[in-house]
This record gives structure tokens, sequence and C-alpha cells, in this order.
């Protein structure tokens, strides 16, 4: 895996005028993600972890400071399509089939059809959703509408996949059953992930760094290169290196909080 | 076909529940009527003078004279005429004569749907271009809506005359002028339907439209046109009916010769109410049919599209 750094943020500002007043989302943010990374955003609420991740993508602009990804300004990066965006909820299409929602980006892309066809194929295989381009999404159960839904953000090759809780509303045997098969994905697809959470074990277990965010003013609270080996199956957080990591993103959340 | 029974049931009842009505109403409406004829042909009337039957109420008068009750159901010119007269012109005037006839009620209700669906083309366009001004436009968001709800506020009773008039007067006859006056009822309910229907993505939905760098007309026939195909249907059931009455009142206070709005004016002037009321069954099925058959499309097309009609 080459070095090369494919976000960097430094000295990122951004405050929100609200009728009460400025809110301060992010301060003094500095972030470097390397080239397939998996890196993950974790902390309370109105920590800022989903606006960073808006920043990324454009979706939000800085008040100050620099940002770049894959060495241009996200605006450019966003023009480029070179991130996919996984959402919180799924926000498949009702009127369009599971394939048919694939094929949105592709559409809008300028894709052609065959080439559209292969590679709605190919991304249903990925997330383990073959046979079922044809069906409606109310004919899914939550997690395949989110597996559909990230099939969506793959579909069009984007180097990037950005994630905001993309498995927050779902149970937690799902969810662990998401998270490896994320992983499996990962590997494969050899993409830079950056994932938005609230939960510590999901963070753990998912990511190469993991990024401990603080409210008010959002903030970077501390940042931990994680040691865990790349092939991880789901025991492995019983393991002693686990939870000491764990305890590491704990202690980051707490001091983030006393602070306050 | 247990759903279908269920569905049909209600409305059976409530029919009922009306036609009952309607029948016990009869006699007291027309009790007085009845009565001063009945003693003209010869018949024991109490009490016996039209004017001391004016202090009493038509359901008094039938206690006091329950022999004309009978009567009150087969007067010529009724205040109110019982169901079977109604039905009895209806069924004669539609089955009974041929569709080219002045008398047909076929003929009148050509006359009167003719205009009534390209009224309603006409203001289902108009009321879609409104929409789309006005959700991609702040300028119009701003300006049109407060006019298109204002226009909603004269009474069209007062508007429809003008219309007819001044389009006479630059040489616009038949079909439509009257239409204009449906697409001038049926336009609002599109516009605040599809205003709402277009802005139905939530901001996530638009969201993932920008990480595509989706332009504006990709995001209208992707995204915020299909999202509002339920909101569209909904306003068209209220617009077809609103485009129907729309022609009618457009015949009512300008002279028309033929449709149902003209059959409903020669009735009541030439107190003939049973005609009246006939053209307004007639309308009334009429529009019932057409609300029908925008939701059976309504339906196909939500199915189509994998959604369930609301």
């Amino acid at each position: 895996m080459t070095e090369t750094s494919t976000i960097k943020a430094e000295g990122l500002h951004l405050t929100f005028e609200t009728n009460d007043g400025p809110v301060h989302a992010l301060k003094d943010v500095n972030l470097e993600v390397k080239q397939g990374d998996f890196v993950s955003f974790i902390g309370p609420s109105g920590c800022g972890k989903t606006t960073f991740l808006r920043c990324i993508a454009g979706l939000e602009t800085p008040t100050s400071g620099d940002i770049s990804v894959n060495g241009m300004s996200p605006d450019e990066a966003r023009r480029a399509r070179a991130y996919g965006y996984v959402f919180q909820a799924a926000g498949l299409y009702p009127w369009r089939t599971i394939g048919g929602n694939i094929r949105l980006p592709l559409e809008i892309m300028g894709f052609s059809k065959s080439e559209m066809g292969d590679r709605i194929k190919r991304v249903l295989e990925l997330v383990d959703l073959e046979g079922f381009d044809k069906k409606f999404p109310w004919q899914l159960s939550g997690g395949m509408q989110q597996r559909a839904s990230i099939a969506r953000a793959l579909a069009f090759d984007a180097d990037i996949l950005l994630m905001d809780e993309p498995f927050g509303a779902l149970d937690e045997i799902v969810r662990d059953h998401l998270n490896e098969q994320l992983l499996h994905l990962w590997a494969r697809t050899q993409k830079t992930i950056c994932f938005v959470t609230h939960s510590i074990p999901e963070a753990v277990y998912l990511s190469t760094k993991i990024v401990v965010m603080s409210p008010r003013p959002g903030r970077i609270s501390d940042v931990i290169e994680s040691t865990l080996p790349k092939e991880r199956p789901l025991d492995i957080r019983d393991s002693a290196e686990f939870i000491a990591i764990a305890q590491r993103v704990r202690d980051g959340l707490r001091t983030g909080h006393a602070d306050v | 076909m247990g759903v279908r029974v269920k569905s049909v049931l209600p409305v059976l009842t409530v029919i009922l529940a009306v036609v009952l009505i309607w029948i016990i109403a009869v006699v007291p409406m027309n009790m007085h009527l009845t009565a001063d004829q009945a003693q003209r042909d010869g018949l024991i009337v109490a009490p016996d003078t039209p004017k001391a039957r004016q202090d009493f109420s038509g359901t008094r008068l039938a206690f006091k004279n329950p022999h004309l009750i009978s009567l009150t159901y087969v007067g010529k010119r009724p205040n109110l005429p019982s169901p079977h007269q109604v039905a009895v012109e209806m069924y004669k005037t539609v089955f009974g004569k041929k569709i080219t006839s002045k008398r047909s009620l076929v003929y009148h209700g050509w006359v009167t749907l003719a205009p009534t669906l390209l009224g309603f083309v006409m203001g289902t366009l108009l009321g879609i271009m409104l929409a789309v001004g006005i959700v991609y436009s702040r300028v119009m968001d701003k300006s049109v809506m407060p006019w298109a709800i204002v226009s909603q506020t004269i009474p069209i009773l007062a508007l429809a005359p003008m219309i007819i008039v001044v389009l006479g007067a630059a040489g616009i006859h038949g079909v439509l002028p009257k239409s204009i006056i449906a697409a001038y009822l049926s336009f609002f309910p599109v516009v605040v339907g599809m205003v709402k229907g277009l802005r139905s993505p939530d901001a996530m939905q638009l969201d993932l439209l920008r990480t595509y760098n989706t332009n504006n007309s990709q995001g209208f026939w992707k995204l915020r046109l299909p999202s509002s195909t339920p909101y569209l249907f909904a306003s068209l059931k209220i617009g077809i009916s609103a485009s129907l009455i729309g022609t009618i009142v457009a015949e009512l206070p300008t002279g028309a010769k033929a449709g149902f709005g003209a059959r409903m004016l020669v009735g009541d002037q030439y107190g003939q109410p049973i005609l009246s009321w006939a053209a307004l069954f007639a309308a009334a099925i009429t529009a019932a049919t057409l609300v029908g058959i925008i939701a059976l499309i309504e339906r196909g097309t939500l199915r189509q599209m994998g959604m369930k009609s609301a």
C-alpha cells in the first residue's frame, strides 16, 4: 500500500451562524488520512464528526483552514465524483428496483448500458445481494437495504467511501454481520473508508485509525493508530489488545467530556 | 373478493341512508302542493283552504291527510322529486333518446364533458408548470403562490360570465371559454399538490444527488418528479371534479343552450325540477366516474412504480 495522503485537513474551522449565535462545529481540526486507511470518527452528538465528513464531501464549506481530497479541494473532488457517500438511512428510491437504485449514479454519470449491467452485477455480488436486482426496496430488510445503498456508493468506483453512521439504525446482530462484511469488502476493494459511528466496539473492530472527537467546540481529542491485524474475525473483540484500544477510546471520550 | 365487499358495503350503506332520508323528506316537502292539487281534483282535504293549510307544517298536514301521502310522490312539479321520478327521467333521457337529440342527457353530458376534459388538461399542465417554476425559482415562489391563492377567492360565479363575454367579444366561442373556466378551477389543486410533491425529497436525498454532482434537470427527472407522483394523483382527483364544476358554472349564468348546466337552468326556469335533478345526478355520476378513472390510473401507475397507493 502506498503512503500517499488521500485526505488532508489543516487548521480546519467551521462555524454555523444560528439565531442563538454562532455554533463552533469544528475547531482547529488537523488530520491526515492515507490511501487505503479505514478511519473511524467517534464521539458524542455535536462533536462535529458528521460535519467533518460533510466537509470532506464538499457538502459543507469550512469557515477557514485547508482541506484537500485526492489533492483537490473537496468541491472539485465532489465534481470529479471522487467518493461514494453512504448515509444513515439507506435512502433507496422506492420506485426503483435495487438494480435501478444502483443504476441511478451510473445514469447520472453517463455510463453505457452494458457497462451499467456489469457494474450492477459486480457490486451486488460485493455486498452479497446477488439475485436481488429486480426486487423493490420494501421487499428487503433494513440491513439488506443498507447493503444495497453501499452497493450504490461503490458502483461508480470512487476510491473513497464516506459512511455516516450507516449501521446506526440496525440491531446489533445485523450490525456485527455487516461490520464483518464491510471489512471483507474493504480488503477486496482497497478503498479508503471514512466511517462515522457512535459505537466504540464498531470503531475499534473496523478501523486502522480511530479519531476520537469531543463536542462544543467540535474538535479532535485523540487519534489512535490501531495495532490490530488486518485479518479480523469477530472474536478478536475478546482479545486483550482489542480491549486495550477500546479502553483508550473510552478514555479519550471521557477527557473530551471532562473539559466541557 | 372479501376486500371488495368490505369497501363497497360502507358506500352502499351511506347511499341507502341518503335515499331513505330523501324518500321520507318528499312527503312534507310536497304536502302543501299535493293538498292544493288534490282539492282541485275533488278530494277531501283537511283543513279545507290553502290559507288555513299554511299554518300547518308539511309533516302535520301529512298526519291529518294520510290518504294524500302516496300522491306526494307522483306530482308533476314537486318541490322535491322522489328518487324514482329522477331515476325514470334519467333513464328516459339517457337511454330513451337518440344521443344526438337535444333532449338526450348523453348529448348534454358530452357538451359538458368535452370542455371539462380540455380544461382539466390545460389546468393540469399550467399547474405543473407553475409548480416547477415555484420550486426552482425563488422569485416565482414569492410572487406566484399568493396570486394563485387570491385567484381562488374570487367567486367563479361572478367571474365566469365576464370571461365568456370578453372571449366572445374577441371572437372566441364554443368549447374554449368553458375550458378556460374549468382550467381556472383545476390548476390550483395541481399547483399546491405538485409544489408539495416536488419538495417532498428530504435533505438526505438531495445531498445524495449532490455527491453525484447531479445537475438540476437530472434532479428533476430522477428524483423530484417521481417523488411527486402520489401528490400529483391526489391533486388530479380534486382537479377533475373542480374542472367539471367549473364547466357547469360556466354554463349556468351565460345562457348556454346545452350541457348539464343549461339543463339545470332550464329545469329551474320552467318549473321542471325533475329535469334539474336528473341533470344534477348525471353530473355527479360523471364526476364520480372521472375520479374513479383517475384512481384506477393512479393505482396502476403506483404499482408499476413499486409504491402502494395512499
